[in-house]
């Protein structure tokens, strides 16, 4: 058996523990959903920042810059600043996305705009989900190859053992394999940022000279390129225009996402709250900085030709640990690897599953009443069990090329597209009205999720030599010449909410928006409004 | 949970007499004079970023310190500033708080204590 298998198992059966532990613990929907609300500041910072230091940033990002370069590295820079923004927000109030806004616009709205809201969370945590899976399945199959593990098994593996948790563990359990997750990625990351430094005997100068030339194949073409210079990912004509996209879709994104945000039910008071969002911040932002240097390293000192044929991009960290200390390291750097997959996952699964409990099953298909007691986590549970069921077979379909980094992004832009707009227009606009808000969010979903199939992340044509993943899904020049989407779709979401609510006839909107103004301020009513 | 239960908390008449309170809007007023500017300027600073590198990547590329370009520099530079804007947010944030807690109490009272 290999080092890897065994490392894997170890973590497998420390988190099952814990699982198990969480299970005697947890009685009742706020045990279940809410982890109790007893969590301290520290904890839940630390999970927090492990819901948002995914393995799409830990492998992904790493990936992106161990290829584009410093194009790369503007994905964790808009993701931090993205993350200060809507976290700020959050939890001081001012603009909309606290939880008292939420629990007004997400669930004491009518029954349409929940089962819509529900509609683009589950939408959005698939996307996520999928990104997920995809580099679990990429990193286990890669890692355990010699155990004759596939992709596919590795999928169905991870898939599986996420479900246990959040049907088991809940709330609490998912919370507990985060944080042990997130402290073992940031020792391990920042160790091997340490090596990548005293690679280059701990000079600046050093190191980012073989950043600035980068030796590589292109097309079968030898290259030496300056990975720091920017350029290598977005080109002219529309490189600024992506750019600008992209950051839209990451700042105004990361407000609407919903595993983010049900993290925040679990501490007692905003005091607690904010002194968690210190501890996040920290974690996430040197956190971030480490992807650059991760990045760079490793392609300077493993070099993108050979990632390339060693299991491509997502692979560059385990294989930067590998060259820079040895077969054990990999092995650990793997483990956290997988380990983040399925904290993460099971963040996922349970908002999605919450979500469908609540906001669809229980408000929309039976008028928000729960027929039988504990009905609500029942049904979450099951529903924790479909969503991973998807989000396998959904990974399967992908297959093992797609860059995990990239994928996340998308889901950003589709819940800025989606979300924010009625986020906004709640909070600011005296006449916006539930039919503008289930256009808002329809159109938001329907335009992000549009333009990313028409764009070059989808089409494209390939040469024949391409095959198998790299190839474009769709064999045709793609119509929408941006990769990400959100400089169209977002506006086209605040549309669609200003054209539903203007040609619907609701009268009593208007006398709404003090309530959901004081509400939101004050937290007024918010306890009650939901019961987790 | 039903809804019913919520909606009976407090009434329509009263959620508009706390909006009209001066306490709630003398909050709303310093709220916006410390959010707006700083907002602004977050998106300028953070935009900026993919503009210059867009519009000038040649000039973001001249080397400036320790053999980083200009544009890993300023890059590193949105880390600090947004820990910067995190931190000052964060205290202003506790503040903010302390004047709720004063309007929600008073709302209790003129409910007649909960």
């Amino acid at each position: 058996m290999s080092m890897s298998l065994l490392v894997f198992l170890a973590f497998i059966g420390i988190t099952l523990g814990i699982t198990y532990w969480a299970s005697k613990r947890s009685r009742g929907a706020t045990a279940y959903f809410a982890a109790s609300r007893q969590l301290t500041g520290a904890q839940n910072g630390i999970a927090v920042a492990g819901d948002y230091m995914s393995a799409a940033a830990f492998l992904g990002l790493v990936g992106i810059i161990a290829f584009q370069g410093y194009d790369g590295f503007l994905f964790p820079v808009g993701g931090f600043v993205a993350y200060v923004f809507a976290r700020a927000n959050d939890t001081g109030e001012a603009v909309p996305t606290m939880k008292g806004t939420l629990d007004m616009i997400f669930v004491r709205r009518p029954r349409p705009v929940k089962a819509m809201a529900s509609v683009s969370t589950l939408t959005i945590c698939t996307f996520y989900m999928i990104a997920q899976m995809v580099g679990a399945g990429a990193l286990v199959a890669l890692l355990l190859k010699d155990s004759g593990i596939s992709y596919r098994t590795a999928v169905v593996g991870v898939g599986t053992l996420m479900i246990v948790y959040v049907v088991f563990g809940g709330m609490l359990a998912t919370t507990w394999v985060q944080i042990v997750k997130a402290i073992l990625m940031m020792a391990g990351a920042t160790v091997l940022s340490i090596l990548v430094l005293a690679h280059f005997h701990f000079r600046p100068g050093e190191f980012f000279a073989a950043a600035g030339h980068v030796a590589y194949h292109n097309n079968g073409q030898a290259v030496v390129k300056d990975f720091l210079q920017p350029g290598l990912r977005y080109k002219p004509p529309y490189g600024t225009l992506d750019l600008v996209s992209l950051g839209l879709g990451l700042v105004f994104g990361t407000a609407g996402l919903p595993h983010i945000l049900v993290r925040f039910y679990t501490v007692p008071d905003a005091k607690t709250a904010r002194k968690s969002v210190m501890w996040a911040m920290v974690l996430i932002g040197s956190f971030f900085i480490m992807t650059s240097i991760l990045g760079l390293g490793a392609a300077a000192i493993v070099g993108p030709d050979y990632i390339a044929t060693h299991g491509g991009n997502n692979m560059s960290t385990p294989l930067l640990a590998q060259r820079l200390a040895g077969d054990l390291f990999f092995a650990f750097i793997s483990a956290v690897a997988f380990a983040t997959i399925l904290a993460v996952v099971a963040g996922l699964t349970i908002s999605a599953s919450t979500s469908f409990a609540h906001d669809f099953w229980t408000s929309t298909v039976h008028k928000g009443v729960e027929r039988h007691p504990g009905e609500e986590v029942r049904v979450a549970r099951m529903a924790a069990f479909g969503v991973g069921a998807a989000a396998i077979a959904i990974a399967i379909g992908v297959g093992p090329a797609a860059n995990v980094g990239f994928l996340t992004t998308l889901a950003q832009a589709v819940a800025a597209s989606a979300n924010f707009p009625v986020i906004v227009l709640a909070m600011f606009w005296r006449r916006f009205n539930t039919w503008g808000a289930v256009t808002g969010l329809a159109v938001g979903l329907v335009s992000s999720l549009g333009l990313i199939l028409v764009s070059p992340s989808f089409m494209g044509v390939d040469a024949s030599s391409v095959s198998g993943a790299a190839r474009h899904v769709i064999q045709a020049r793609a119509w929408f010449p941006l990769e990400n989407p959100g400089i169209v779709s977002i506006p086209l979401g605040f549309l669609g909410a200003l054209v539903g609510t203007l040609l619907s006839d609701e009268p009593a909107a208007g006398s709404k928006f003090n309530e959901l103004l004081v509400r939101s301020q004050t937290g007024l009513g918010a306890e009650k409004a939901a019961s987790y | 949970m039903p809804e019913e239960i919520i909606a009976s908390q407090e009434t329509r008449a009263g959620w508009d007499r706390i909006a009209a309170t001066p306490e709630f809007r003398g909050l709303m007023t310093t709220k916006k004079v410390f959010i707006i500017p700083v907002f602004l300027f977050f998106l300028v600073y953070y935009f900026a970023l993919p503009l210059l590198v867009g519009l000038a990547p040649h000039w973001m590329s001249t080397k400036i310190m320790g053999g980083a370009n200009r544009a890993y520099v300023f890059a590193l530079s949105q880390f600090v500033v947004a820990w910067v804007i995190a931190w000052r947010y964060l205290k202003a944030a506790g503040k903010f708080d302390r004047r709720v807690q004063e309007i929600v109490a008073q709302a209790d009272e003129s409910r007649g204590g909960k």
